[in-house]
């Protein structure tokens, strides 16, 4: 028998659709979505779109107010021109604000469905583990972790991925928890199904919603330690733009000329509160109970 | 004798994301110390009905037509100090879950002795003594005890009994309730039963009992009305309505309660489902799994006929 | 035809013929017709809490299901119903005794675990935390096939005739997430969903106890057509005494753990031998509006099954209890004609309770 004698049935929307319906009622979190979508659109074509190159500098033209021209939103300590060196910068900054979260969000998810699935002394040891790595404020986590790991791109995407692991653990190991008490595990169980294929065909669907949503509460949280890492020298290194690293070098400027000094952090502000509404928009509308 | 509880064409619909005529024409009414049962399936309106006469749907969202009266009151005029002390003073309401009524942090003691000092006044110590008296008359042993001890620290059945005495820390004259024994064991469901009866007389209350239990319906009302739909299809005395159920739902109820049913032989089962309630009925509700429907049924709303002894069927066939 | 109505029985045994003809594999009867279903003997099962109490819910359970029957259990909350389901479904890990299937040890050399789950299934009491909500319904009922080899279209195929077969039109149904269906159309997903691997044990939880009474009957009339159709044997468990009835041939009554009286349905109801199961079916309303139950059978609460009472665990809330009750438990032991077992030492001869029958005399 193949695919195509199998008759077509009524098809249901099915729980995606559901979410896409609830999800076009949250007016404020599609704001948020396409604010994300524009930063990122901006990220990626900083090359056409930046008015200036991010780097030429200018000792002549340095801390110039909003509105000189050629300098739309003015330029920094070294005369470079903010509005191009904030559209380049969103590159390092949404990567190093999604890039650990992502990549914590598969391990987590891993370590934790595991944990809650199986239950007893591995749940134990595995959970007591993660949670020593929870004890620790995160950003201080981040800051001991990148201090001793050096400085850099890598090393920083390292150690916050090293920070988001036991939170994302530990939520993906309360769901799973939940979900194996569930009756149709039980009963996918008493058709004679292994632990692996039960965690594959019954589990992962549904606990992988709620972790999705918490990770992507996370993304600003991320982007607001990499920028701190980057403020205190141990994320990315001068010249290259990066919303954080651009705060730092700014700060003495900020009696000189304000509002250019505050930009970056604006930058900062706005995408990170962006993720944030999005990411609750996304639990409303998937229904999932923090 | 003037009527207890009076209800005159009830409508309620909710309002929202989808629309429900939870309860579509319901009139009925209660005498001073009279039982009667609501009796129905969920989604009947049965426990609508019930809360309305207490106002405790979610007004902004709830739309309700209608009379109803209490004790000669007006529910639906009632406002502020005196809806407060309507509820709990003239009518009060006991649940299927006791947790409804209970707030875990306070003691069994604390929270009865509210209740009397806020129908009854008097002093906090002359609230007590009456809570451990309520206690006694719920029979509830060891009442000094089961005074200072905390909701969760009691039986199911023990809560079930607290939760009868709170209702009754006000002297209500109507005792409105909703499933109180269908989360039981069968042993403590009698049990439970048999106080309710016997706390009913004592108090001289009328009590509208809903439940979707025929047996227990049978166990202590005087009158039963049968919902579906959101409208009362028959209403009779337990004796009649059991012996001769003149409702084609009531014959199918009976039937699945497995009343004279042979060990193993199919069941007479009513088919299909009932009605959605998106929209109010303008047909009888009952006609799409009604096996003896005739084509008028599925064209006008069948009328109330009265076949005297206060028997009364909605229904075409039984108005001839 | 009705959306929620089934076949006609007639029509369901074709549909069973030749579901069997598209069966994975032959589910045989291997042991003869004599020898039990499932027979279990000294099934325990201890949950440990804190600070050495021990929830004792099954407490040695011996009790055997015939091929072909129904076996009802009943009892209260506490009493070890559900756990003994699950023990049976071997959803749990029993601490001690054993289940010969067939003849055959469960879980030993010739009946694996995984083989005896396609012999034996069960359908819960919440229809709906029994299905995966991610899920559509056929994907739900095709799993099990598929885990036992069978391919993905041939596993839907199946989940599709055993929708058609409980009642639901599978055109319509198929494709829908258990939120789309009413209560008593999900119980019917969780039935097909069990019959997918063509058990011959069907263990059904308070399959029927959260549906309304007109739902309830639809589906207690399916599950008797079933039971033909398939040649199936039913464990029923509910606190419900007048669906049990009607269900069942025989009847387990268990009370904390223990099994107090087992026998068939009539005369166990006609005329109970155990005080508990007495007082079980006092307390079921009369439904009689001249007779009205006029006392309690049993005062309190069902005790907590932990740490239970020592001797006969009833002898707190027993009328006849007897020092002998306190002090030593009664076993089950067969009473009467009829096949009826029953634990209370007032039914055994030549006991020290001032009720026994005089000790049987032994002829040599």
């Amino acid at each position: 028998m193949s695919a195509a004698t199998l008759p077509p049935v009524a098809a249901s929307p099915g729980y995606w659709a559901g979410v896409l319906t609830r999800f076009s009622r949250e007016k404020l979190a599609i704001a948020a979505g396409i604010v994300i979508l524009l930063i990122i659109l901006a990220a990626i074509f900083a090359d056409v779109i930046a008015p200036a190159d991010p780097s030429k500098a200018s000792m002549l033209r340095r801390l110039k107010p909003l509105g000189t021209p050629g300098y739309p939103l003015g330029s920094d300590e070294l005369g470079r021109d903010m509005l191009s060196r904030l559209i380049f910068g969103a590159r390092l900054s949404l990567f190093m604000g999604l890039v650990p979260v992502f990549i914590a969000f598969v391990i987590g998810s891993l370590i934790g469905i595991s944990a809650g699935f199986f239950g007893g002394r591995f749940n134990t040891l595995v959970m007591r583990t993660v949670d020593i790595f929870y004890a620790f404020p995160s950003v201080l986590l981040a800051i001991a972790l990148s201090g001793a790991l050096g400085a850099g791109i890598t090393n920083s995407i390292l150690s916050l991925t090293i920070v988001f692991i036991p939170p994302i653990a530990r939520i993906a190991e309360s769901v799973t928890a939940q979900v194996r008490g569930m009756d149709y595990v039980d009963a996918a169980r008493a058709s004679g199904a292994g632990s692996w294929l039960i965690i594959r065909a019954q589990v992962v669907g549904n606990v992988i919603g709620p972790v999705f949503v918490y990770a992507t509460s996370l993304i600003s949280v991320a982007m607001i330690l990499a920028s701190g890492l980057s403020f205190l020298g141990l994320g990315v290194k001068p010249p290259t733009p990066e919303w954080g690293l651009m705060l730092n070098t700014l700060r003495t400027a900020i009696y000189v000329q304000p509002i250019v000094a505050v930009l970056p952090g604006a930058a900062i502000f706005i995408t990170s509160i962006a993720f944030n509404i999005l990411s609750d928009g996304l639990r409303s509308a998937m229904e999932v109970k923090s | 004798m003037t009527p207890l509880v009076e209800i005159e064409n009830l409508h309620v619909t909710f309002r929202g994301e989808r629309t429900v005529h939870a309860v579509n024409g319901v009139s009925v009414s209660l005498a001073p110390g009279e039982v009667l049962g609501i009796l129905g399936e969920s989604g009947s309106g049965k426990s609508v009905t019930l809360k309305t006469l207490l106002r405790l749907l979610p007004e902004r969202r709830t739309v309700i037509t209608g009379a109803l009266s209490v004790d000669g009151q007006d529910v639906l005029a009632l406002e502020g100090l005196e809806l407060a002390n309507f509820r709990g003073g003239i009518a009060s309401m006991i649940f299927q879950d006791p947790g409804l009524a209970f707030d875990p942090v306070y003691t069994i003691g604390d929270q009865i002795s509210e209740a009397v000092m806020r129908h009854m006044g008097g002093t906090k110590a002359g609230a007590m003594i009456r809570a451990r008296e309520l206690l006694e008359r719920v029979r509830i042993p060891s009442p000094e005890r089961r005074l200072k001890a905390y909701p969760h620290e009691l039986s199911g059945g023990m809560r079930q009994r607290a939760m009868i005495a709170l209702a009754l820390a006000g002297k209500p004259k109507l005792l409105l309730a909703d499933e109180p024994t269908t989360a039981l064991d069968a042993t403590v469901q009698i049990q439970i039963l048999l106080l309710l009866r016997q706390l009913q007389r004592e108090f001289d209350m009328g009590m509208l009992f809903v439940t979707h239990d025929i047996g227990v319906a049978v166990e202590v009302c005087d009158r039963i009305a049968i919902m579906y739909a959101g409208q009362i299809v028959e209403t009779g005395t337990v004796r009649d309505l059991i012996r001769d159920p003149r409702h084609p739902y009531t014959r199918g109820l009976l039937a699945a309660n497995l009343h004279g049913a042979v060990k193993g032989m199919r069941l007479d089962a009513i088919p299909g489902a009932p009605p959605a309630l998106n929209e109010a009925p303008t047909a009888c509700p009952f006609a799409p799994r009604c096996a003896s429907a005739i084509e008028v049924c599925s064209k006008t709303l069948p009328e109330n006929a009265d076949l005297g002894g206060g028997r009364r069927v909605r229904c075409h066939l039984a108005s001839g | 035809m009705h959306p929620a109505a089934h076949p006609h029985p007639d029509e369901l045994k074709a549909l069973a013929e030749k579901s069997r003809a598209v069966k994975l594999l032959p589910n045989a009867d291997r042991g003869g017709p004599a020898t039990p279903l499932l027979s279990v003997t000294g099934l325990t099962k201890h949950f440990p809490l804190a600070r050495g109490a021990v929830v004792r819910a099954v407490d040695g359970v011996d009790f055997t299901v015939k091929k072909g029957e129904t076996l009802g259990v009943v009892g209260e909350s506490g009493c070890g119903k559900s756990t003994t389901a699950r023990l049976i479904m071997q959803l749990l890990d029993q601490d001690a005794g054993e289940m010969l299937f067939d003849g055959e040890l469960v879980g030993g050399l010739e009946l694996p675990l995984k083989e005896y789950r396609r012999q034996a299934q069960m359908v819960f009491q919440d229809s709906y935390a029994s299905l995966n909500p991610r899920m559509t319904i056929e994907a739900s009922v095709a799993f099990g096939p598929q885990v036992h080899g069978l391919s993905k279209n041939n596993a839907i195929t199946r989940a599709r005739d055993l929708l058609a077969k409980v009642g639901l039109d599978p055109a319509r149904f198929a494709g829908r997430y258990p939120h789309e269906l009413s209560g008593g159309q999900r119980q019917r997903v969780n039935i097909a969903r069990a019959l997918a691997l063509s058990p011959r044990l069907l263990i059904l939880d308070e399959s029927v106890s959260a549906l309304d009474k007109s739902v309830e009957a639809q589906v207690l009339n399916l599950l008797l057509d079933l039971r033909e159709a398939f040649d199936l044997t039913y464990v029923f468990i509910s606190h419900d005494l007048n669906v049990v009835r009607f269900m069942s041939d025989r009847v387990m009554v268990m009370y904390l753990g223990e099994i107090v009286e087992i026998g068939p349905v009539e005369t166990l109801y006609a005329a109970p031998a155990h005080p508990y199961t007495r007082a079980l079916l006092a307390a079921m309303p009369s439904m009689d509006p001249d007779r009205r139950t006029e006392e309690a059978p049993l005062a309190g609460d069902p005790p907590n099954p932990i740490n239970p009472p020592p001797g006969c665990r009833f002898h707190p809330r027993c009328p006849f209890a007897e020092a002998l009750c306190c002090a030593v438990r009664p076993e089950l032991s067969p009473v009467g004609e009829d096949g009826r077992q029953v634990a209370c030492h007032i039914n055994t001869p030549g006991a020290r309770h001032s009720k026994a029958p005089p000790a049987l005399e032994i002829i040599p």
